[in-house]
């Protein structure tokens, strides 16, 4: 692997390095919030992930303008060899390079090179986009994130009101604790409907 | 007219139902909807089984876009079947339901079960009908929050720390199968599920594959509990509320099941799973020790939500085992098993329900002597445990039948004889019970409890009579996981080139 293949692939380092980062604060931390951050940055790697696959580097945003119309027709033909089933036709460039090379993962480094290339070779003819599917897919996946991350802020605030403690020793302690004197679960089945 | 429409109805109904009862708010109001949404979504489950069985498969397309560009529902007999059993029991429990949750769970919370459950529901139900790989996720999500949701309104302390737990688990599986479904996107550019096996089957991509599938694998595994990713289970059954224990373990397990199987058979193909990969020998391990160690663990619980809830783990071991087979017999054994296991861990769930609203507890100490004061309660254990153990004319009969038969099919003479041996650590677990039961002087709470009341006992019995009735009458249990079963071999075989 040479030097500029590794820069190529930087995304995709940051994500692995995002993701176990994540996933060890997950594994090592005792403290609930600490572990809700860790999941977050969990799956904030693979968001990244996501963006960077639909991402082709001198792309813009895909508005299709009237004046561009024809190219993208020109796009759709020009992929037919590939069956053309590209969840949009304007991603079929960004595609190309995906169905010929996800192989290995050296052929994603000259991705950007190859798009670069295509463009200069066109100038004027057609206009580069970025996929735009993965970044909508990541809109939900965001909006999953934030619900589960205000969920499990939500059940942390019970588990403090209940144990007084975020600190998952202290409150594996307490129930234990708990179980000693008696107060199993069906001592307190009760105690929170009165309340 | 509406028939066309059933697919999508089967989703938008319950989802759309669900923030409608959080507006409502006014409690026995709620409970009527959900009830009537519950069933209705059950009528059109078995209207689609239907139409599956006079046309054969069928795809809905979502607002008239076709495959590749659009979402579209799927429906063939294999999720017809599973959203039956999902959808029946789903509406069977919530009959179930209210005298149990008026003593678990404080009156004003009773508008955010139901909305909670009819949203669990949906995600089971959309996870089953969609063609959509990255719809699948969504609503796994959907299922998981809402069952988050729903086993944090337990009344002990313990129940938000099991919710939470559960959640930690289960966010890292579902980012896992994210993950999975952005590396299956990159290399062929779809996200519909027959699209990707066409264009998989195509592309020489054979690393990428290899760890799209085991992100995937991995995190349907800790969704379905597989042996040593089961940690979050046994908490989150024992300190969620009886009812949502009862629905929770009848469905969201198989369905994860479910998916699973789509992964391996129509998505991949199981040549590549288990012939490339020994995901086979992996799963018959894995099955295997899961069995043993979950039903010894079982066997010393003295919670007999915990009990049932480490019976799940080794249960959900007898699934993958008929599916890691990979033949139409030892396929329809693991499809029959969802069904059948559905029934079975329902019904026993159901009944600790009513021991819990009679006894105030689900320890075992106080089901001492119950069956003198509650006599129809205990029995419907002793139907539904005959069951887990698979004594025959029970349904449990059937699939570990079923499983046998498909093992010996293969010369795996071992894995035969060490289920044989596992099912008698069941009778081990049940018998515990029903020794308690039936054999032992009355606990103090015993000797004041009365008979369950009717509402909760006739749902409870015919779950108990579907176990019998699928034991003997196998036709519309058996009979349709063998033509899941073909018609899913029957896909892959149309799918490699």
């Amino acid at each position: 692997m040479t030097l500029d293949q590794f820069l190529g692939l930087f995304n995709y380092w940051v994500v692995i390095v995002l993701m176990m980062t994540g996933f060890y604060i997950v594994i090592s931390s005792g403290n609930l919030i600490k572990t809700v951050i860790g999941l977050n940055i969990f799956q904030i790697s693979v968001i990244l992930l996501y963006i960077t696959m639909g991402k082709v580097t001198p792309g813009t945003a895909p508005i299709l303008l009237e004046s561009h119309g024809h190219h993208a027709a020109h796009h759709e033909s020009e992929s037919d060899h590939h069956e053309p089933a590209d969840k949009h036709h304007l991603a079929s460039h960004d595609k190309h390079h995906h169905t010929d090379d996800g192989h290995s993962s050296e052929k994603i480094a000259d991705d950007s090179d190859h798009a670069t290339h295509d463009d200069s070779d066109h100038a004027g003819t057609k206009t580069v986009y970025s996929n735009p599917l993965p970044s909508v897919l990541m809109l939900t996946a965001i909006v999953v994130g934030v619900a589960t991350t205000a969920l499990a802020l939500a059940l942390i605030v019970r588990v403090r009101e209940d144990y007084g403690s975020i600190e998952e020793d202290e409150i594996l302690a307490l129930d234990a604790n708990g179980l000693a004197n008696g107060l199993s679960s069906s001592a307190n089945y009760s105690s929170r409907n009165a309340s | 007219m509406i028939e066309q429409h059933l697919p999508v109805l089967l989703i938008a109904i319950p989802l759309i139902a669900a923030p409608l009862l959080v507006l409502i708010g006014h409690r026995v109001s709620v409970a009527l909807l959900s009830l009537a949404v519950a069933w209705t979504v059950f009528a059109i489950s078995l209207a689609l089984m239907g139409q599956v069985l006079a046309n054969g498969p069928f795809e809905y397309k979502l607002g008239g876009w076709s495959a590749p560009y659009g979402i579209t529902y799927n429906v063939d007999y294999f999720n017809a079947f599973v959203m039956m059993f999902v959808a029946g029991i789903g509406a069977i429990v919530l009959t179930y339901s209210p005298p149990s949750i008026a003593v678990e769970i404080p009156k004003s919370k009773h508008y955010l079960f139901h909305a909670c459950y009819l949203l669990c529901l949906t995600g089971l139900l959309g996870m089953c009908i969609t063609g959509d790989l990255f719809n699948v996720f969504v609503f796994l999500e959907i299922s998981s929050l809402s069952s988050y949701a729903l086993i944090s309104l337990g009344n002990t302390r313990r129940a938000p720390l099991a919710a939470l737990q559960y959640l930690i688990m289960g966010t890292i599986g579902a980012t896992f199968f994210l993950l999975g479904i952005g590396l299956l996107y990159q290399i062929t550019g779809s996200l519909n599920m027959a699209d990707i096996a066409q264009r998989l089957a195509a592309a020489d991509t054979p690393r990428a594959e290899l760890v799209a599938f085991a992100f995937m694998t991995v995190g349907l595994c800790i969704k379905m509990a597989v042996f040593p990713l089961h940690t979050w289970l046994p908490n989150a059954y024992t300190y969620a509320p009886s009812t949502v224990t009862a629905f929770i373990a009848a469905t969201a397990t198989k369905v994860s099941v479910y998916a699973f199987t789509r992964l391996i058979f129509t998505i991949y193909t199981p040549r590549f799973a288990f012939e490339s990969l020994p995901l086979d020998q992996a799963l018959t391990v894995l099955a295997l020790v899961g069995i043993f160690i979950a039903s010894i663990a079982a066997i010393f619980q003295t919670d007999v939500k915990r009990l049932l809830a480490y019976s799940s783990v080794a249960q959900i071991g007898y699934m993958l085992l008929g599916i890691s087979l990979a033949t139409e017999a030892g396929l329809s054994a693991g499809i029959v098993h969802m069904f059948n296991h559905a029934l079975i861990k329902g019904g026993l769930f159901m009944v600790v329900g009513c021991f819990v609203l009679r006894l105030g507890s689900s320890h075992i100490d106080d089901f001492r002597g119950a069956a003198a004061t509650m006599p129809w309660t205990c029995f419907a254990w002793s139907i539904c445990g005959l069951g887990l153990i698979g004594v025959p004319l029970t349904a449990g009969f059937i699939s570990k039948w079923m499983l046998l038969d498909a093992t010996i099919q293969q010369g795996r003479w071992p894995v035969a004889l060490l289920m044989l041996i596992s099912s008698l650590l069941a009778v081990l677990y049940v018998w515990k019970v029903v020794e308690t039961l039936y054999f032992s002087p009355p606990s103090e709470k015993a000797k004041q409890a009365k008979e369950a009341p009717a509402i909760m006992l006739i749902p409870t019995y015919l779950v108990a009579a579907g176990t019998l009735v699928f034991g003997c009458w196998t036709p519309y249990s058996a009979g349709l996981a063998q033509l899941a079963a073909s018609s899913l071999l029957g896909i892959d075989i149309g799918g490699t080139p």
